[in-house]
């Protein structure tokens, strides 16, 4: 029976639960000993223009061994987006948390006396500490542009003929705040320069080889002096993507010094200077008929870039996904990118798709209530059917396979909606001053949308074992126990005589890492093709062996050995065997896969939530889950992805948000303040299994990694606003919290 | 000052800064890197140990306080190459982690919690554990590596 599909603990445990892995700051590594210690001084001040800074007196701190501003560093412009983003503030800040001065000393705790020796001049700038600050213009970030518009897409101006003969139509502006990735390790490198003159950089991230290029880029050194090791990471969720602008001075701070620097920041630092996710503001308008059928769809996107904007595809992911799961005749969309006094924002789990699927899924609810329908009706009413697959969206997304009424079906069936609307009706009747509300989500999203590939190398050695290197970064996911099965199962060989290998730009020169749910149609597919390729070439070498004929060798992956075809009583051999007669010593295959097609996962939530309309607190009672990325490699991995993408989806609907002041103060900048979502307030999840293959990598799998988190933020956003349904509440924005629960109450009933 | 604990049986005796958090002292001194830090606030449990046998923050405790007393981290509870602890095998078993950056902390407290409370119930392991936080596993599989560490079925 084949290993794959079926429930593997994973390889990656054993370490991690004895040994505590080895995460950056973990590194004991000789090239680090004798590392200096390194803090940033950032900006207390949203805006403001820089006076001066004194460092003197910071450097004759005990234990300091420099201290650098923008005027030491002498480095290239960074390659950054419609505006310069400087390594250290250069003369204005603009958000808190801003990089301003690196202190660096020979003791760790010596960090935090010398830093607040750093004196700096600030003259503060009016802020723009929102979206709307930021369209009324009144204050430029950057004056020389003209505008906080840093970006627009989409049509210029809307067409407003499209809902004519629309019987019904809604319009609702829903803000998908902001939250924090707050991956439980914060960020952290360690840098040593060698006497070849090459720089070693450990990093927390997702993409060793691209932070690579960017390190080596930005220090102005060639790719092949630089290498990165990413080493175990504790969590990245889309905000470890490459390199961030801090390890680009930390490299120079370490070759200036002539000395190893280790850098960990604080989770108070973190909750500021880590890039934030979401932060957009979008209006939806849903036209059409009275029996639940939907003419045309409007979504206008406005997303909050924070101060350097680092990643403006996620509006226009917005916008490509902005139809989700249905035939929608008619779609208009656009989107503009701000700049405001406020950390930058990039991708987080789902990263512009979540954001899609809340606008038009809070859409379809608000279309479905205004005609007094069942919300699940009136989403049938408008599925993309199966039989319309492949399909391309209006927008130009191109969907392989989805059963998206089948995923709806299923999981109202698992969670007895029928049963759940009759008891919701039964509290209503009675006065109970807690409702009940269910909340429905269909959705699908893109994984593997970069649009690029993936790499693989596999070699079998004569002593049996297979060693593979993964492009793919995992930190989490439990992707070398997947890759493992994979081929275990295509090779025959034990999973204990198999190790893969990743995240050392040394070992695996090129590849892209993880992002996006992209590493097992990807990275797993290329994986599949490398095993296949080294499969060939042992075919070759035991015909010879065997004095056969190449295809009448068979590869027996019971017993992982070579034999004649239908003659397995004759001479086999081994992988052993076979692998000592390569000319080089060993089999090997090194590939790259993936012609840069996505794939589109789906699924369908339901959540019940309990509100207590006296103090508007929301209990999240059950949420049961379809999602659909066709074959299962581990259902246990699988499982586990799910489960933490419904936690944190969840988490976005009921309690995590980032919050500024008018003048741009952060307050909610620690994990004392930030509501990270615990234990206690999710609760058991409900998962329903339904797997649809795609034909667009070996594997016929797609990502799971995101899937869940884009489902379950809506699926439980609805059913907060399905319990206030009947006091006079047709919308709020997330998080649910009590305090914003009660106030739309408040409002509701005096309507 | 000098400072002496043991750790996980062993006595660490070294002179450090007055102001040495107990997490440091492991880390740094005793060279047990497995507890980790993962906040600044006493919020997130990542760096929960157990001393003289209840759970505590090692980022709130300075290592003067545990001075003369008995730590035990997560590289106590079995050695990298034996038997797993009941919790550890637990963690493994039900797919309680993910990243494992919370996961030493969080056994740790869980060790703790069925020392409280042998035979929890899920509920119980979530109320219990609220001061621990995971970003990758939404708690659910933790919950189950809990009941299955106490002996109980796992039914979900």
């Amino acid at each position: 029976m084949s290993i794959v599909g079926t429930r593997v603990v994973r390889q990656e445990d054993r370490n991690l639960i004895t040994a505590g892995g080895t995460y950056v700051d973990d590194l004991r590594a000789e090239a680090l000993s004798g590392a200096a210690h390194a803090v940033f001084v950032r900006s207390p001040i949203a805006h403001a223009r820089i006076g001066g800074i004194d460092v003197s007196e910071a450097k004759a701190a005990p234990g300091v061994l420099g201290v650098f501003t923008a005027a030491d560093l002498g480095l290239g412009p960074h390659p950054a987006g419609p505006v310069e983003e400087p390594w250290l503030a250069d003369g204005v800040v603009r958000y808190v948390g801003e990089p301003v001065a690196l202190v660096l000393t020979e003791e760790r705790y010596q960090l935090a006396d010398a830093a607040e020796l750093v004196d700096v001049d600030y003259e503060p700038l009016d802020a723009v500490a929102s979206i709307g600050a930021a369209l009324d213009g009144e204050t430029l970030l950057y004056p020389a542009t003209g505008s906080n518009i840093v970006q627009v897409n989409g049509m210029a101006e809307f067409d407003d003929s499209i809902f004519e003969g629309c019987e019904v139509v809604v319009t609702q502006t829903i803000a998908n705040q902001r939250v924090a990735p707050a991956p439980l390790e914060v960020r952290g490198a360690s840098f040593a320069w060698g006497e070849d003159g090459r720089l070693t950089a450990w990093l927390s991230t997702q993409n060793a080889q691209i932070a690579r290029s960017q390190l080596a880029g930005s220090l102005g050194v060639g790719e092949e002096s630089v290498r990165v090791i990413a080493p175990d990471v504790g969590g990245g969720f889309g905000a470890k993507i490459g390199a961030d602008p801090e390890a680009t001075v930390l490299g120079w701070a370490a070759k200036r010094l002539g000395r190893p620097v280790r850098w960990v920041e604080s989770r108070s630092e973190n909750l500021t200077s880590m890039t934030h996710g979401r932060a957009q503001l979008n209006t939806v308008t849903i036209g059409g008929k009275r029996d639940g059928t939907v003419l045309a769809y409007r979504l206008d996107v406005i997303q909050d870039a924070g101060a350097y904007p680092r990643t403006l595809f996620l509006p226009t992911l917005t916008e490509l996904m902005a139809v989700g799961v249905y035939r929608f005749p008619v779609v208009q969309t656009r989107s503009r990118a701000v700049v405001t006094n406020t950390t930058p924002i990039a991708a987080y789990r789902g990263a512009g798709r979540p954001e899609a699927t809340a606008a038009v899924e809070r859409a379809m609810d608000l279309f479905a209530a205004e005609l007094g329908l069942d919300p699940a009706d009136v989403r049938r009413a408008n599925f993309i059917p199966p039989e319309d697959f492949p399909y391309r969206t209006p927008t130009g997304a191109f969907y392989d396979t989805g059963e998206y009424a089948a995923a709806l079906d299923k999981v109202l069936e698992a969670a007895g909606y029928a049963e759940l609307r009759a008891e919701q009706q039964r509290r209503r009747e009675a006065g109970d001053p807690v409702e009940l509300g269910l909340g429905i989500a269909a959705y699908v999203e893109i994984t593997g949308g970069d649009g690029g590939g993936e790499s693989g190398r596999v070699d079998i050695h004569p002593d049996g074992s297979v060693v593979a290197w993964t492009g793919s970064s995992p930190h989490g996911q439990g992707l070398g126990t997947s890759l493992a099965m994979l081929l275990s199962d295509r090779l025959g060989v034990p999973l204990d005589r198999i190790t893969v290998r990743h995240g050392d730009t040394d070992e695996v020169p090129k590849a892209i890492g993880t992002f996006g749910s992209r590493s097992l149609q990807l990275g797993g597919s290329a994986i599949r093709q490398a095993a296949d390729e080294v499969i060939a070439q042992a075919r070759d070498l035991a015909a010879d062996l065997l004095e056969a004929a190449p295809d009448d060798l068979e590869l027996d992956v019971e017993r992982g050995v070579w034999q004649v075809r239908g003659a397995p009583s004759s001479t086999v051999l081994s992988w052993a065997q076979v692998a000592e007669t390569a000319s080089d010593g060993k089999l090997t295959a090194d590939v790259w896969f993936g012609d840069g097609s996505p794939t589109f996962p789906f699924g369908a939530h339901l959540a019940v939530v309990e509100v207590d309309t006296e103090t508007g607190k929301v209990e999240l009672r059950r949420i049961v889950a379809v999602d659909d990325a066709g074959p299962i490699v581990n259902p246990l991995t699988f499982r586990g992805q799910r489960h933490g993408g419904l936690g944190q989806g969840a988490a976005q609907a009921l309690l995590e948000v980032v919050t500024y002041d008018e003048d741009g103060n952060p307050t909610t900048a620690s994990l004392a303040d930030y509501s990270f979502v615990t234990a206690a307030e999710l609760p058991d999840f409900e998962l329903v299994d339904m797997a649809t293959p795609t034909d667009r990598n070996l594997l016929g799998v797609k990502g799971i990694g995101e899937a869940a988190t884009i489902g379950s933020t809506p699926a439980v956003h609805n059913a907060v606003v399905d319990a206030l349904s009947a006091r006079g509440v047709r919308h709020l924005d997330m998080p649910t919290t009590p305090i914003r629960v009660w106030a739309a109450l408040s409002e509701g009933n005096a309507q | 000052m000098k400072v002496s604990i043991e750790v996980n049986g062993r006595p660490v005796t070294e002179e450090v800064p007055d102001r040495t958090l107990l997490v440091h002292f492991l880390r740094d001194t005793a060279g047990l890197t497995a507890t980790n830090i993962g906040c600044d606030t006493t919020s997130c449990g990542a760096c929960t140990v157990l001393l003289d046998g209840e759970s505590v923050k090692s980022c709130t405790v300075l290592a003067a306080q545990a001075d003369g007393h008995e730590v035990t981290t997560v590289e106590g509870l079995s050695a990298v190459d034996g038997d797993l602890h009941l919790v550890q095998r637990a963690f493994r078993e039900q797919h309680g982690l993910q990243c494992g950056f919370c996961t030493p902390g969080m056994i740790m407290a869980s060790v703790s919690l069925l020392a409280d409370n042998p035979k929890p119930t899920r509920d119980e392991v979530r109320a219990g554990l609220e001061g621990n936080l995971c970003r990758c596993t939404g708690y659910h599989n933790i919950v189950s590596a809990v009941i299955d560490a106490s002996g109980q079925e796992v039914d979900r």
